[in-house]
């Protein structure tokens, strides 16, 4: 190999894109040529000088709202498609409230259903969202134990909940760890459990709005999603686990939570 | 009472009507949803690339939203690549397209001769002890010299270091072949080692 040759081929060996042959010509090059072992230095530098300037930029908020409210059916819904896949604080709790009232009332009780169902199945596809991007690997788990009291403490300060962590390993579902994830950009606590192979993440969120205390099921994406309130906090779980055995893990953390037995 | 069931009647239709287009608009919005979970993390790929190609922030803006919208309508159909290189091809057409239709005031990446660009300001840096080692710059000044590269050169280095895609992604991304990618990366590095010496020659 010369040094022409060696020019464009030590950037590949920088970049990792050669195989073992290749990279032991150039670095058996680069060996016995001082100008190509310094250039091979220099852009090695620059790279990592590069790497830590950290130059990817990050989108302005306000062009990620642009382009949520430019995608289609915003129009064509009551409201908005940003509102709806992003909703602020006040309407991913509110939403309930708002439902509830108008049906109680009777008053324009249909197109307010739909309204209602729409925020419920725009949260639960959000949670789905939450729980496929923690299965990517390494963003499962913040905090990684099996003790309920490390995991417990681990959210003080983090959400502005302290969410029941249960350990229901002997009833078969493994405590993994806890989580902070983020819906809406809002802190909320992900206590992460498992069955089998199976990953169960168990989002819980500070309820704002009336009761709703009876546990709806649905399936997004087919993903098994169960969700109800439960001393004034909000429960999502969600998982690939069939639809029994999740409504089986929804049992034993509601029947942890009244140690009494359920009201 | 016949008044009532007159009464009634339209609204009836009008709540079916209603039905039916919240159903239709669900399916756009599971699409819209799948899009959005498929393609927005990567938002911040597609804008960073997006502000080196074009001059200004919001022309920068205007193409990142173009491509997320073209994307959207060519999702259906939509087997790969992976995402990340999809998207900023894409991007990289919307800013081409848009180059086009200025009239070529600012030059593409495509329309660059290699061969032009060999100007007298990019010389080879001379070997020495004093150049190997390079000043930690700044990002701010980093940004400047990157933006400061001849358009083949400038797309290259920002795919492969702030994008972080293989030499064949970047290949699939701008059209051209491996070989190509990795001449014009050899070259962009060369360039920005001596623009980057001479930034440092003049913070000095």
């Amino acid at each position: 190999m010369n040094c022409g040759e060696a020019e464009v081929m030590l950037h590949a060996l920088i970049d990792g894109e050669l195989d073992a042959g290749h990279a032991r010509d150039v670095e058996a090059h680069a060996a016995t040529c001082p100008g190509c072992t310094e250039k091979l230095k220099a852009f090695r530098a620059m790279r990592t000088a590069m790497a830590n300037a950290n130059l990817k930029e990050a989108a302005p908020a306000s062009l990620r709202a642009r382009i949520e409210a430019a995608l289609p059916s915003s129009s064509a819904r009551v409201i908005p498609l940003s509102q709806l896949s992003r909703p602020t604080r006040r309407t991913f709790f509110g939403g309930f409230a708002v439902g509830t009232a108008a049906s109680a009332a009777l008053a324009a009780s249909l197109l307010l259903t739909v309204f209602h169902n729409d925020q419920e199945q725009a949260i639960a596809n959000d949670v789905v969202s939450a729980h496929i991007r923690s299965l990517q690997a390494g963003h499962l788990m913040d905090v990684v134990t099996s003790d309920q009291h490390t995991v417990k403490p681990w959210f003080d300060g983090k959400v502005d909940v302290a969410p029941p962590v249960i350990d229901l390993t002997a009833l078969g579902f493994t405590l993994l760890g806890g989580r902070l994830d983020y819906i809406d950009g809002e802190p909320v606590a992900s206590v992460v459990y498992q069955r089998r192979k199976h990953v169960i993440n168990l989002f819980v969120a500070q309820r704002l709005g009336a009761e709703h205390a009876t546990v709806t099921a649905r399936t997004v994406q087919g993903y098994n999603v169960r969700h109800w309130t439960e001393q004034g906090l909000d429960f999502w779980a969600v998982s690939d686990l069939d639809p029994i055995e999740l409504g089986e893990f929804v049992q034993k953390v509601s029947a942890a939570l009244h140690p009494t037995g359920p009201s | 009472m016949l008044d009532r069931v007159q009464q009634i009647t339209p609204t009836a239709s009008w709540t079916t009507e209603r039905y039916t287009m919240t159903g239709d608009a669900r399916d756009e919005h599971d699409k819209a949803r799948r899009f959005r979970d498929a393609a927005l993390p990567y938002l911040d790929d597609v804008f960073t690339l997006a502000r080196y190609l074009m001059r200004t922030a919001a022309d920068a803006d205007d193409a990142v939203q173009e491509c997320y919208l073209r994307a959207l309508r060519h999702f259906d159909g939509y087997r790969g690549p992976a995402m990340k290189p999809w998207l900023l091809a894409i991007l990289r057409n919307v800013c081409n397209a848009e180059f086009a239709r200025r009239g070529k005031q600012e030059t593409p990446a495509d329309q660059t001769e290699e061969e032009e660009i060999a100007s007298p300001m990019w010389q080879e840096p001379q070997l020495s002890q004093e150049t190997t080692l390079l000043r930690q710059q700044d990002g701010e000044t980093i940004r400047r010299l990157v933006a400061g590269l001849p358009a083949p050169f400038r797309e290259a280095i920002v795919l492969r270091e702030m994008n972080d895609l293989s030499y064949s992604e970047i290949a699939e991304v701008a059209g051209v072949p491996v070989g190509t990618v990795m001449s014009r990366l050899a070259r962009a590095r060369s360039m920005l080692r001596s623009a980057w010496n001479a930034a440092e020659g003049a913070a000095l």
